[in-house]
């Protein structure tokens, strides 16, 4: 199969980027800057980042919509405001992730927000949990561009006036160029930001706009540093089908109503794990010295039994030092629990760490 | 100031008397991007030529640093592990890995000149 390329391939030529492919696109990697350069960029000023290649499903419905959904997203979407959004899970029976995603509520129905790796298999599992009931609409011709970091704000709002006064995890439809956009406050860098929705064909002008306004762009090697940081999950590395919300430590996400009522899929599962605990855990894992312990890496206790595997991990810009995570059996999951990392051959000592990394507070909005 | 010559692997060696001086090419730290991390052999450890002397991690990935020349090591870089970016600021300098004593010169012979280099990285690359 061709990899695809998004609306703003041109673009990221145009400011020398490497490319990598990623989930079937070819997708920028870094640009000129490099990766720690991009990444200390975002914290300190603005980021923009293509994310085009996640899917935005639409799925267009009233009151029954709702219901229905409810018996898939542990959430509580009958209470969930206009253009307000929500962080969760698409599940298997067992409660295992089949994708992590965001869901906002929109005038004639919902957009959620998927992995681009997953997003066909969402489509097609949604389509038959729904019975083909709503027009769904997996739109591949908007792009999605987010714009992170403490200057994005301002910088965002000279271009497309009136952002600024959204809250944290809500959003609204805009107008560029007399298009209608869709921007959520809200990201995956531990920062302050902005998801925009527009058209393909208007995508490349909003962004040489924000580059003008002294954004700059970011690839994808920074997300994952910045993510990561902010202990934010991957899916695919932190999150699989072999792992619960519980044990991926996300239970925040699931709505306690809804826990009462059992009523979606995975619940039994759900309900039992977090009645009875669970086995396996994730957590955040520091290395002491400087060497990174990637994907894969095994966890060991002071006994020196095999506890668990690191699922994510590289060297953090911010923190200047190497960062991971990754799930531990329960009883090894309290903070500062010494364990040891085998990397090439040799156990580097590392301690259980609370997540995230870097922590800088999400603004709420001027209105707050 | 003697000949600089250099390996597939891109590492470069430069020879004075019996001593070998060792790091990795400009060619090589553009390819990895960001380096964060650096691991060198022991010093008075004895290394194969094309054996494994170190590590070097970007932000990306991992990559096993080779010697080209076989040896005993004499010293080492203690401030490319304290600050690996220097790495990917002065690689064919400030920035060197590691000194061997070489046992035979004639391992030298098969590596490449800087003209020769250029032009394997060139082709390599694209």
């Amino acid at each position: 199969m061709e990899t695809k390329k998004t609306s703003l391939y041109q673009l990221h030529q145009d400011y020398n980027a490497k490319f990598v492919e990623f989930a079937g696109y070819q997708m920028p990697i870094q640009y000129s800057g490099g990766i720690v350069e991009e990444h200390k960029f975002t914290r300190n000023h603005s980021g923009i980042f293509d994310v085009s290649h996640m899917g935005q499903l639409f799925i267009y419905g009233g009151d029954e919509l709702i219901k229905d959904l409810e018996k898939i997203f542990p959430l509580d979407l009958k209470n969930l405001r206009l253009n307000h959004s929500k962080y969760s899970f698409l599940m298997d029976k067992d409660a295992g992730i089949q994708d992590d995603l965001i869901i906002t509520k929109i005038n004639e129905g919902f957009l959620i927000i998927l992995n681009a790796a997953c997003k066909d298999n969402d489509f097609k599992i949604l389509k038959e949990l729904l019975k083909e009931k709503y027009k769904m609409v997996l739109d591949e011709n908007r792009s999605l561009i987010a714009i992170q970091g403490p200057k994005s704000s301002q910088i965002l709002n000279d271009v497309i006036d009136g952002v600024k006064d959204l809250n944290f995890m809500s959003g609204n439809w805009f107008l560029f160029d007399n298009q209608k956009v869709y921007i959520t406050r809200s990201g995956y860098t531990g920062e302050d930001g902005f998801e925009i929705s527009i058209s393909n064909n208007f995508v490349s002008k909003l962004t040489r706009e924000l580059i003008d306004k002294g954004s700059k762009l970011v690839g994808l090697g920074a997300r994952d540093t910045l993510r990561l940081e902010a202990g934010l999950c991957l899916y695919g590395n932190d999150l699989d089908k072999e792992k619960t919300p519980v044990e991926a430590n996300l239970k925040w996400a699931i709505s306690k109503e809804r826990i009462s009522k059992g009523d979606f899929i995975g619940s039994d599962i759900i309900i039992k794990q977090l009645n009875n605990g669970v086995t396996k855990i994730r957590v955040g894992i520091k290395p002491e010295g400087r060497v990174i312990a990637r994907e894969k890496t095994k966890i060991f206790n002071q006994s020196d039994a095999h506890i668990g595997e690191i699922t994510s991990g590289t060297f953090g810009p911010s923190v200047n030092g190497p960062v991971a995570m990754g799930y531990v059996e329960n009883e090894f999951s309290k903070k500062n629990t010494k364990v040891f990392l085998e990397v090439r051959g040799k156990k580097h000592a590392a301690s259980i760490c609370s997540l995230p990394f870097y922590k800088k507070s999400y603004v709420k909005g001027s209105n707050e | 100031m003697s000949e600089v010559k250099y390996s597939k692997e891109h590492e470069w060696i430069r020879l004075e008397g019996d001593i070998a001086t060792i790091g990795i090419t400009q060619h090589a730290t553009e390819l990895l991007g960001d380096i964060v991390f650096a691991e060198l052999p022991e010093k008075g450890s004895k290394l194969e030529k094309d054996g494994t002397a170190g590590v070097v991690e970007s932000t990306k990935a991992a990559s096993d640093v080779y010697t080209p020349v076989g040896g005993e090591v004499v010293e080492t870089n203690p401030s490319i592990v304290d600050n690996p970016s220097i790495i990917n600021q002065d690689p064919e300098n400030i920035a060197w890995f590691f000194k061997l004593r070489i046992k035979d010169k004639s391992e030298m012979d098969s590596l490449m000149s800087k003209d020769e280099y250029d032009k394997f990285a060139k082709e390599t690359t694209t």
